[in-house]
């Protein structure tokens, strides 16, 4: 068991005792305790146990007289009370330091702020101070203890509850609709983080998937920079994306997403300003690619089924010139 | 023992064998005897066992590789909606119910429950709560949309169930199917209380009751505070649905979180509910296969008594992440903490009670070691959850499955099954085959540590609950697959224990009234016990009154 565990504990990019950020690392700091005096207690009394079982089992030499009848003793009783109170009141005033020390600290000046909302099934990322809108893709500053930059999210939901999972830098917390949630994540390495929804949100909660960049400060400047950009307006030579864009902007896509400069100003769907910019699709599952980006509007369902996406009964033409235009949105 | 007149005359009127079968069916259908409506509670809860295994079995097979297509997301949110409210619901607490409807009046020496028609009444609601679930396979969205069973999860977190999120009728199956069996438990645990408070026989002072009767007693009671706000709740959810109220329909300014509330404080104590009378099974079996008297017993009532106050305020433990602030969530953390107080106080008192005996490894002693150990773990892991920051990290993961299976399947199920091979002679007059009890021990326990002592490690690698599928790279696939074989071990295992049931009730060896040399008054009685239980209503003068027959040189009543 351990070998196979070993291995998927190697392998694995979710793994909770790999912790990259603060509240990870003091979550993970608590487990090593609870896991240490647990796995004492299971020693102790499994060893018991067993010491009883091979000990005082019966003999076939033994006499047919029954064992001697032992009533209780207030004495041991009272022991196996008192000393389990003791473990529960350390165990407990551990546990109380490291809540208030992740739940109850104040932001410094220097956090950063995010915005997420969930949405059957995908994530939406506002960053309030650059007015930065995306979606599925978050992207945050790494901090460093020197000058910690901490990204202080703040959640809700507009549909039914989801919640936010990236194991190594956080435990979860749900995004509950008409209820605020705030967390806070910083990550101590550059790196692309994964998670995914942990509250069951309907149909496809399995496939609404985390990705957390971590990018040094002059990165993310950036990346805040670039998406800050309007969305292009103009294909000189490219043909396709210029009908294509004629061609999104005249059916119902525009109802719920938005791409900035346009009229497009749809919310129910993710945010397409810079969808080229992204490395994948649909909140996780399926890498950008044309191909991908093709069928994905031809039928979502057939990539994602239970997906809110409706099919755009688009004819073939006209898929080729979306996802000319969509491609195009870096 | 001797019977009267009357009663030989009351018997022979309710002696079916010979009839034609109409008649016996006709018998059982209208039966108020405690005894036939256990045992029809405990074959209808087999059942549904069968069911919820085989909707298991299929998960697993699903997830048993990443990326698999064996069934649709839909399917698949239908196949652990179903599974989980099916367990808990038509399996766990009928099964429980069944079990102490048959045992507690034989065990306070009354001869049957307090409301024998009530007893009926719950029984026959609960069955047909269970009939309704199923239909919602047929009927949940009219005739043409068959298999729109219910996918918003046993826990039917709000909003997902608001109109708006769950059209069609499948939530509304599992919202009546819950809320009938609701009333069917509360039922039941009124009878079961007044039975134990007002029918014990002479001389069984509450001091002296056996620990069994104990149990069932604070496990009634819990079942009145804990399934009442869940009927409550599904009268509010069936008023948003159909009425406009806007409990928790979050589109109106409903709030999720209350139903969360609602919700737990139903779900927590349920736990209690479902695993009180799996340690009284346990306290009823260990001190006869060890030969000696339970070690404890006023620190076993008072462990259980307490267990069940503190059990009404952890409920909160399951919101850890739904942002409650730190006051709240340390109040939830230290509640949760200590009712691992009592429960170490069980632990310890079984292994005292071992300890110095003269220990019988025959089949419900078998169990019941599997029992102690892995409700040992269980309990380990649940200090593990109770830890909340620890717990932000592994709520909603598999690490939160595989430690409530521990208790659900290592603690009680186990229990459970120690339960039946204890008892089984009692209710039939013939013994189980020890051969196939041990097969049925072996495949169920390597497929038991198979499949949940393999799920642990997921849920440390980040691996949520309720999803359908997953992509490779995340470690979780070899460990997924090994937990797909032991459930197939442990349906083997199920199997074995279904036939030699049967086999065992024409095959069986004769058992005779005491077949395990215990202590307690069902072993007075015939096996089958006559209708009435007991001829002469019987009187005790200590907690063990065959030991008192038995050893007339050193009485128990002298250690009490």
């Amino acid at each position: 068991m351990s070998l196979i565990a070993g291995t998927a504990f190697a392998q694995s990019p979710t793994n909770i005792f790999d912790p990259a950020g603060t509240p990870a690392r003091s979550a993970f700091g608590l487990s090593m305790l609870v896991l240490s005096i647990t796995l004492a207690i299971f020693l102790i009394v499994a060893g018991l146990l067993l010491y009883a079982l091979i000990r005082f089992r019966h003999r076939s030499t033994d006499s047919n007289r029954e064992p001697a009848q032992i009533y209780g003793s207030n004495q041991i009783e009272l022991s196996w009370t008192v000393i389990p109170i003791l473990i529960v009141v350390t165990l407990f005033l551990t546990t109380t330091r490291v809540i208030l020390g992740t739940e109850a600290i104040p932001k410094p000046a220097s956090a950063m702020d995010v915005t997420i909302i969930g949405h059957q099934f995908w994530w939406e990322y506002r960053y309030p101070k650059s007015g930065v809108v995306t979606a599925n893709e978050l992207h945050v500053p790494i901090s460093d203890p020197a000058s910690p930059t901490p990204t202080y999210l703040t959640m809700s939901s507009a549909d039914v509850s989801h919640s936010f999972w990236v194991p190594r830098l956080a435990g979860k917390m749900d995004l509950i609709p008409n209820r605020v949630n705030t967390m806070w994540i910083d990550p101590e390495a550059t790196g692309l983080y994964l998670g995914q929804c942990a509250q069951y949100c309907g149909t496809q909660h399995a496939k609404m998937l985390l990705r957390v960049y971590a990018q040094s400060p002059q990165d993310f400047a950036a990346w805040i920079e670039q998406q800050n950009k309007p969305a292009q307006q103009e294909f000189p030579g490219n043909a396709a994306a210029t009908e294509g864009q004629a061609v999104f902007m005249k059916n119902a896509c525009i109802n719920c997403h938005t791409v900035k400069g346009t009229v497009a100003t749809g919310r129910f769907g993710p945010d397409l300003t810079h969808l080229a910019s992204r490395d994948t699709i649909a909140s996780g599952p399926i890498q950008n690619t044309p191909e991908n980006l093709r069928k994905w509007v031809e039928d979502p369902n057939t990539m994602k089924p239970g997906s809110l996406m409706p099919a755009m009964h688009l004819n073939d033409h006209d898929l080729d010139v979306i996802t000319a235009y969509l491609s195009q949105l870096h | 023992m001797t019977t009267t007149p009357v009663l030989e005359a009351i018997d022979e009127t309710l002696e079916t064998q010979g009839r034609p079968p109409l008649n016996v069916i006709y018998e059982w259908l209208t039966t108020v005897d405690h005894k036939k409506i256990g045992l029809m509670y405990i074959v209808y809860a087999l059942i549904f066992l069968v069911i919820a295994g085989f909707e298991a079995i299929l998960m697993r097979i699903q997830l048993a590789i990443p990326n698999n297509h064996f069934v649709s997301p839909q399917v698949f949110n239908q196949l652990f909606t179903m599974h989980g409210t099916t367990m808990v619901f038509f399996m766990g607490m009928p099964i429980l119910f069944g079990m102490g409807n048959y045992l507690v009046p034989l065990m306070i020496g009354a001869r049957d429950m307090a409301f024998p028609r009530l007893n009926a009444f719950s029984f026959w609601i609960s069955a047909f709560a269970g009939l309704l679930l199923y239909f919602s396979y047929i009927g949940g969205s009219g005739l043409y949309a068959a298999g729109s069973a219910p996918d918003v999860g046993w826990f039917a977190y709000a909003p997902l169930t608001s109109k708006v999120f769950s059209p069609g009728h499948s939530t509304d199956y599992w919202t009546l199917a819950v809320f009938l069996s609701g009333v069917g438990s509360i039922g039941t645990a009124l009878n079961i209380v007044t039975t134990i408070l007002c029918m014990r026989c002479k001389g069984m002072k509450m001091s002296r009751m056996p620990l069994l009767p104990w149990l069932y007693l604070v496990m009634s009671g819990l079942v009145f505070v804990a399934v009442s706000p869940l009927t409550a709740a599904q009268i509010m959810l069936t008023l948003d649905r159909y009425l406009g109220a806007h409990f928790f329909d979050t589109q109106a300014g409903g709030s999720a979180i209350l139903w969360m509330h609602f919700f737990w404080i139903f779900g927590h104590p349920e736990v209690y509910v479902l695993v009180l009378p799996a340690f009284a099974f346990a306290n009823e079996i260990i001190p006869v296969f060890s030969r000696k008297a339970m070690f404890g017993y006023p620190a076993m009532v008072a462990a259980s008594v307490s267990i069940g106050f503190i059990s009404l305020s952890v409920w909160a433990h399951h919101m850890f992440t739904a942002g409650l602030g730190p006051a709240g969530n340390t109040f939830f953390v230290f509640a949760t903490m200590v009712i691992s107080v009592p429960t170490g106080i069980k632990i310890f008192n079984w292994l005292a009670t071992i300890w110095g005996g003269k220990i019988i490894f025959a089949v419900p002693m078998m169990f019941m070691i599997a029992f102690l150990f892995q409700f040992l773990i269980a309990g380990l892991t649940g200090i593990m959850l109770s830890a909340a920051p620890f717990n932000w990290q592994l709520s909603a993961s598999y690490f939160v499955v595989a430690h409530f299976h521990y208790v659900l399947v290592g603690a009680i199920v186990f229990s459970l099954f120690s339960a039946f091979y204890f008892w089984y002679p009692k209710v039939t007059g013939r013994m189980m085959s020890e051969t196939l009890g041990k097969w049925h021990f072996w495949l169920f326990l390597i497929g038991f540590h198979l499949t949940f002592d393999f799920m642990h490690v997921p849920g440390i690698l980040g691996m949520p609950r309720r999803i359908y599928t997953y992509e490779a790279g995340r470690g979780w696939d070899t460990l997924n697959f090994i937990v797909g074989v032991g459930a197939i071990f442990q349906a083997a295992g199920t199997l074995v224990l279904v036939y030699n049931m049967i086999h065992s009730y024409y095959k069986g060896k004769e058992a005779g009234h005491d077949p395990w040399d215990a202590w307690t008054l069902e072993w007075s009685v015939p096996s089958p016990p006559p209708s009435y239980n007991f001829a002469i209503e019987p009187t005790v003068s200590s907690r063990r009154p065959l030991w008192d027959i038995k050893h007339p040189e050193d009485p128990d009543a002298d250690y009490e």
